[in-house]
């Protein structure tokens, strides 16, 4: 069969795929419903950052605090009346007169200290900053879940299609035909293409969405912070998420029932799970994240997260992609062989022994 | 012509396939005969290239198959199915496209296929929701909608009300008679009888009989006959003959020779009058069983 005949043929199976998964509703209202969390989060948010509210204060008569802003002051005649604004919650703190020196002033909270108001009472020295463009700890708190939560939900959601969508061929019998007609390696080189156009244009969806999110609420600014460890998320996602659906369309292979998916795609399930665990409880430990940031499985997240830290040297990012790579031509074609094996072996699951024989 | 020579095939110690060889010649009906597990749908599977046999070989005009070359091949496997969510029509779009037919003429097939299927109403359902007749027509429509040139169909009949047999039975030599081979198999023997050129008979893995279905019946033949007539006493205890029914009508006789045949006539005609003195042809299901026996 000709190379120029097998590419429409991967072709066909990819566009399947795709048209396929746009009729689902399922999968496009839960696209809709990922876009408006995205936005709703980006906008929301710089909202509630970008209008501070007052703080509502109790004020004793004789207390001075008309040049202090961000206070809105609330008039008592004594502290009782203080007082029991405070209790009631109708108020956050209350501004009492002292004796105790220098200020003359004491203030009364009900249960925690109120932090902001010390802060907006007191004067502060001036700050230099000397790292002026490292990141945001809480920023870069952000950057590490975003880049784990959509690796994970996208791995997972697109890895399982695969999967099923193997199955199906393999529940219906409709494989007989497609294996009598082409070739097997068109068949799961055309499934692993469409699936992922399909992750890559919901990542691609989403960025987009957040771009706009961040340019509606004036956020744009933070956009050359996170371009580069964005960009390269991209790349990573792509090769790494290929990897996956091999693995995820040869363990699906095993399988003749969807009831049975589980059974066999648990391992995979774990290599998405683990990092995605590992990048939420250790993004501050740049040892666990330097580790991960090689791992094949790990890379895409911890990778470009360090480029966003900015402690990955220029051609960090450059080795592990080659390591990401070669690992997945390795178990493409370890995939491919267990597919090849699997898809005709209708009934009882197929064990790991039967796919990988010679 | 198909040719398959010197098929073996084991799974573990079971041998399923042994030295299988036989032709299906173009512009012929081939019908597949034998009991469930004779190795009949393991044969197809091979022939399709979808199963490897541990030896022999399958050809086409001469030229042995290789992987990707039986593109132009129709296929209706045992185990029927095809996509459950997609539409009938672009379901046998896809199938002739990835059979290599360009998208206009793939879906002009697909149109002429469905009108002569009767599936015209359901072209825009999904497989899902048809009954399971009209499934079996779309099966049937998927094997051959990219104008195949070579079919082979397992037990194709199976399911179908006796209508949309005549309508494949039709179709089916329809293809033939374009001169492609036709290999099918089927437990309805009676159809087989009707519609098949040549007859393949498969027991425990072995050919037991390949050739026109003619000669089959002319090498089995025996000296069967029918007689109807007012008095039939006469054929008791006459030599050279064995009584094998007696109906209200007549009786049916093994002569053994021709001239036995001829004084049972004169005899019949002694005794008074006959209606009816002919010979009985074997059926298919005759055949069969003392091939396989």
């Amino acid at each position: 069969m000709s190379a120029a005949t097998t590419t429409q043929i991967v072709r066909l199976v990819a566009a399947r795929e795709i048209a396929m998964r746009l009729r689902s509703v399922a999968f496009l209202v839960s696209t809709g419903i990922l876009l408006a969390m995205v936005l709703g989060s980006i906008v929301i948010g710089s909202i509630t950052a970008a209008n501070p509210t007052d703080i509502r204060v109790a004020v004793v008569e004789g207390v001075d605090l008309s040049n202090v802003p961000g206070i809105e002051a609330v008039p008592v005649d004594d502290r009782a009346e203080a007082e029991d604004l405070v209790r009631s919650g109708d108020v956050e703190a209350a501004i009492v007169p002292s004796d105790t020196p220098p200020l003359g002033i004491a203030i009364l909270g009900d249960r925690d200290v109120p932090t902001d108001l010390i802060s907006l009472l007191s004067v502060a020295p001036p700050v230099e900053l000397l790292d002026a463009n490292a990141p945001n700890p809480f920023l870069a708190y952000l950057v590490a879940i975003a880049f784990g939560v959509i690796f994970f939900a996208s791995a997972m959601t697109f890895g399982m299609t695969i999967a099923q969508s193997v199955v199906e061929e393999k529940s219906t019998r409709v494989i007989e035909i497609l294996l009598a007609a082409i070739p097997t390696r068109a068949l799961l080189t055309g499934k692993i293409l469409g699936t992922s156009v399909l992750a890559v244009g919901q990542i691609a969806l989403i960025l987009l969405v957040a771009a706009i999110g961040a340019s509606l609420s004036g956020q744009l600014d933070l956009i050359p912070a996170i371009g580069p460890a964005v960009a390269w998320f991209g790349v990573f996602f792509i090769v790494g998420f290929v990897l996956l659906a091999s693995m995820f369309a040869a363990t699906g292979a095993l399988v003749s029932r969807q009831e049975d998916i589980g059974s066999t795609t648990t391992p995979v399930t774990m290599l998405v799970m683990i990092p995605y665990f590992l990048v939420i409880f250790f993004n501050t430990n740049p040892l666990v994240i330097g580790i991960m940031s090689y791992v094949p499985f790990s890379a895409p997240i911890a990778m470009p997260l360090r480029i966003f830290l900015g402690t990955a040297q220029w051609w960090e990012p450059l080795v592990a992609l080659v390591i990401l790579v070669l690992t997945t031509v390795l178990l493409i074609r370890v995939g491919a062989r267990i597919y090849e094996r699997s898809l005709l072996k209708l009934g009882a699951r197929v064990s790991w022994k039967e796919a990988l024989a010679r | 012509m198909l040719q398959v020579r010197g098929l073996d095939k084991s799974y573990g110690s079971r041998k399923v396939l042994d030295d299988v060889s036989f032709d299906v010649e173009p512009g012929k009906m081939t019908g597949f005969v034998g009991g469930n597990g004779a190795g009949k749908t393991t044969t197809m599977r091979i022939i399709l290239g979808v199963l490897e046999p541990d030896a022999g070989e399958v050809r086409l005009d001469g030229e042995t198959l290789r992987s990707g070359s039986r593109r132009g091949f129709g296929y209706m496997p045992e185990e029927r199915g095809l996509y459950p969510k997609m539409r009938l029509e672009e379901q046998l779009v896809y199938l002739a496209r990835l059979h290599g037919l360009e998208t206009p003429v793939a879906r002009a097939n697909t149109l002429a296929l469905i009108e002569r299927l009767g599936l015209r109403e359901r072209a825009g359902e999904p497989i899902e929701k048809l009954s399971l007749g009209n499934q079996q027509r779309a099966q049937i429509a998927a094997a051959l909608v990219h104008d195949p040139d070579v079919l082979v169909l397992d037990e194709p009949f199976s399911g179908l009300d006796p209508m949309a047999v005549e309508v494949v039975v039709d179709v089916l030599r329809e293809r033939a008679n374009r001169g492609i081979p036709v290999l099918f198999s089927s437990h309805q023997l009676d159809i087989v009888e009707r519609l098949c050129d040549d007859l393949v008979i498969i027991a425990d893995g072995r050919i037991r009989a390949a050739g026109p279905r003619r000669d089959l019946r002319a090498k089995h033949a025996t000296l069967r006959y029918r007689v109807a007539a007012e008095n039939t006493a006469w054929l008791d205890g006459r030599p050279g003959v064995t009584v094998v029914e007696r109906t209200p009508e007549g009786a049916m006789f093994d002569a053994a020779d021709a001239n036995t045949v001829q004084d049972a006539l004169a005899a019949a005609l002694a005794h008074g009058a006959v209606t009816d003195f002919s010979r009985q042809h074997p059926t298919l299901a005759e055949i069969f069983k003392e091939v396989v026996r």
